[in-house]
């Protein structure tokens, strides 16, 4: 398949150089489409989170170099950065996607965020039509295998969101969060559901600040809050004990001084900044100030990792499933191709006419070479009648590459091909020992 | 009867002193509406008695300690007054307030001195004196564990680190209203505290009671005291300023207990 990953997540690169990489929503059509343009890509995608960048690629052959295509698509050299990315080929990288979209691979493992923004990044890559036959199988699958993780483990049911960590934190700041309001920066998704984890554990007021004001009073009108014009973002900002901020911005937006002022005008008042954006919005000089707590993304890690170990069973449960449909999905590839299916179809028809001509051998008694010959083109001449419209489908359906693996499964499955029954066998194995642990 | 009109005045400066108690613990509203008029009679009220002392006197008499007492409080309450009209604002109050009424107090009782009809009744009195003293520490010390505590709480949120302190100290605001609030309960104590001793004191040694070393020191540390709740109230201080200035009135408390060996009124008895 000649599938390449390569990325930064929060676990190889500080937040600091997960910012160079960052794409915006707004550049990341334009972004994939530079991808799937490099030459000897076929087809790409990009997911951009706060966490991770994972540019996902199909090549043409096996010795594409997509590490070179950074510099077309950043602008800068890759190269100091080198020891931060992580590379992935063929299986791993198969792997790493599923392990990623199952949120395995998250800062908060299990947390559900991770599949949505998977699943809008693959939007976007088909939208500007940078996805097609193979991506798609892989997509479809991961999906489908995030979806397999979070009903057969636990991993979800314990999952601590980044949100849900916010709000313990928050509450050994401030106590309860009875009567506390709370400032969106930026209406993102992040935001919204920090903000939903906050206001369900009592935080009463909720202001908006957005550059473009729709989106902060359609965000605002869901929790009854005030949404705010953002050139007043820095008067009104000390209004709220708690501030999250998750915008585009290239630079901080809130650094010491103003940090200075908004305690001024609170009278000391405690302020929490969580910062959810990468780029950060938040200057860390502003965590030395006495009485404003800010925690960026990272170190909303280091809280979640305390958490980590809880899950760590359940995480073992989920590898084995990932790895597991990391062996059907490649195994599937394989079939994917119409010729091994065309190949033991023939076998299979093959082998009925020859062992039908055995049968009767005995009844006809002896034949002329003459008569052995008739009967071979007879027998020959009916299979080759009958295959000839299965093989036309199968080749055809290779060409439409969303119906093929249906047209394969309906083939394999009508001449009881032996492939299909094998690793049905298998998977049942697996599932009962998997129903064991359990 | 200049004594008689100084005694009305404290009496009406009484009112701003409860005032001020109330307002530290955000209950100022019960007063709010009386305590201007009130500071306001208090302070014609002061006017008059000034005036007939020098009338009755003949002249100023800044050597009587007495005199010096209640001109000095009487000044202070014409700045304040000077402030209030200026910024129609009664919060300068909180810390005025208890010290003109601690100073008129003083040289009303001062004048004629308080006696204690038996024995009894002037230990009872050592008593209660001693008693609210010792609440009035003990608020102040817990405020200082709880700024202490604050000062941990905060490292630890700041320095991001989850360990086990992190999650079983209790949380910033809970630590910062035990501060607060066993501040606030600690000062009427030491406040009433200090006004019984000053009346003992008065009754043994004269107006110049205060000159007492430890006497004196506790009048210091009371002001720190109320230092360190208006800085709160006010604008709010926590953390690390509220913990040093903690840190400071517990330094001069301690200063206060040692002071007993310098005391001539607080000696105690060799065991």
């Amino acid at each position: 398949m000649n599938l390449i990953v390569i990325g930064v997540n929060h676990q190889t690169a500080p937040v600091g150089v997960r910012e160079q990489f960052a794409i915006s929503e707004a550049r990341l059509p334009e972004a994939v489409k530079c991808l799937a343009s490099q030459p000897g890509i076929e087809e790409a995608m990009i997911v951009s989170t706060c966490n991770r960048v994972e540019l996902v690629a199909r090549a043409n052959g096996s010795n594409v170099d997509l590490q070179a295509c950074l510099q077309k698509l950043y602008g800068f050299d890759p190269q100091p950065f080198r020891k931060y990315l992580y590379e992935y080929r063929e299986r791993d990288a198969i792997r790493h996607v599923f392990r990623v979209t199952s949120s395995l691979d998250s800062m908060v493992v299990g947390e559900p965020q991770i599949l949505g923004q998977v699943k809008e990044a693959y939007a976007t890559a088909r939208a500007v039509g940078a996805v097609n036959s193979q991506l798609d199988a892989l997509l479809s699958r991961a999906f489908a295998v995030a979806k397999r993780v979070r009903t057969e483990t636990a991993i979800a049911m314990s999952a601590v969101s980044i949100a849900s960590v916010a709000v313990d934190l928050a509450k050994k700041i401030f106590g309860n969060l009875e009567g506390k309001s709370v400032y969106l920066v930026g209406a993102g998704k992040m935001c919204e559901l920090a903000a939903r984890h906050l206001a369900a554990h009592g935080a009463k007021k909720i202001y908006v600040g957005n550059r473009t004001y729709e989106r902060a009073a359609a965000l605002a009108a869901k929790f009854n809050g005030e949404a705010i014009v953002f050139d007043q973002l820095y008067d009104t900002v000390d209004r709220a004990d708690i501030v999250i901020t998750s915008t585009g911005a290239p630079h901080t937006i809130f650094r010491k001084e103003h940090g200075e002022k908004f305690l001024s005008r609170r009278r000391n008042r405690p302020m929490f900044f969580i910062d959810i954006a990468v780029p950060r919005d938040v200057d860390p000089e502003m965590n030395k100030l006495d009485g404003i707590f800010v925690y960026d993304i990272d170190d909303l890690q280091q809280v979640v990792a305390s958490h980590m170990s809880d899950r760590r069973v359940e995480a073992d449960r989920a590898e084995a499933i990932v790895q597991l449909e990391v062996d059907k999905f490649l195994a599937r590839l394989q079939t994917l191709d119409v010729v091994p299916t065309i190949v033991s179809l023939q076998e299979h028809l093959e082998t009925v006419r020859q062992a039908e001509i055995d049968r009767v051998r005995g009844r006809l008694g002896a034949l002329t070479p003459e008569q052995e010959m008739a009967v071979e083109a007879l027998s020959r001449g009916i299979i080759n009648k009958i295959m000839h419209t299965p093989i036309t489908t199968l080749k055809s359906a290779a060409r439409e590459s969303s119906e093929s693996t249906t047209v394969i499964d309906l083939v394999r499955k009508l001449f009881n091909l032996r492939d299909v029954r094998k690793a049905e066998a298998d998977e049942e194995t697996v599932s009962e020992k998997t129903g064991a642990q359990r | 009867m200049p004594l008689i009109w100084l005694r009305v005045a404290v009496a009406f400066y009484a009112v701003g002193l409860v005032y001020s108690l109330l307002l530290l613990g955000k209950r100022g509203a019960l007063l709010a509406k009386v305590v201007e008029p009130a500071v306001g009679f208090g302070l014609i009220f002061h006017f008059v008695s000034l005036v007939e002392y020098t009338v009755l006197v003949g002249r100023l008499s800044w050597a009587s300690i007495n005199y010096s007492e209640s001109l000095l409080a009487f000044v202070a309450m014409v700045v304040f007054f000077i402030f209030f009209v200026g910024y129609r604002s009664t919060s300068l109050g909180i810390v005025i307030f208890p010290i003109v009424f601690l100073l008129t107090f003083a040289s009303a009782v001062g004048q004629h001195p308080v006696t204690f009809a038996s024995p009894a009744l002037r230990s009872s009195w050592i008593f209660v004196h001693v008693v609210m003293i010792f609440t009035g520490y003990a608020g102040l010390f817990l405020s200082f564990g709880a700024s202490l505590l604050y000062l941990m709480q905060e490292r630890a949120l700041k320095a991001k680190s989850s360990d086990g302190l992190l999650s079983k100290l209790p949380s910033l605001q809970t630590i910062d209203d035990i501060g607060y609030n066993s501040l606030l309960f600690g000062f009427p104590f030491m406040t009433f505290g200090l006004i019984a001793g000053s009346v003992l004191a008065i009754e043994k040694f004269g107006p110049l009671f205060f000159a007492d070393p430890k006497i004196l020191l506790s009048f210091i540390m009371w002001i720190v005291y109320m230092l360190l709740l208006y800085t709160r109230w006010n604008s709010g201080w926590r953390g690390r300023r509220a913990a040093l200035l903690a840190t400071f009135a517990f330094v001069i408390a301690l200063g206060v207990w040692a002071a007993n060996s310098l005391s001539r009124v607080h000696r105690f008895p060799p065991l």
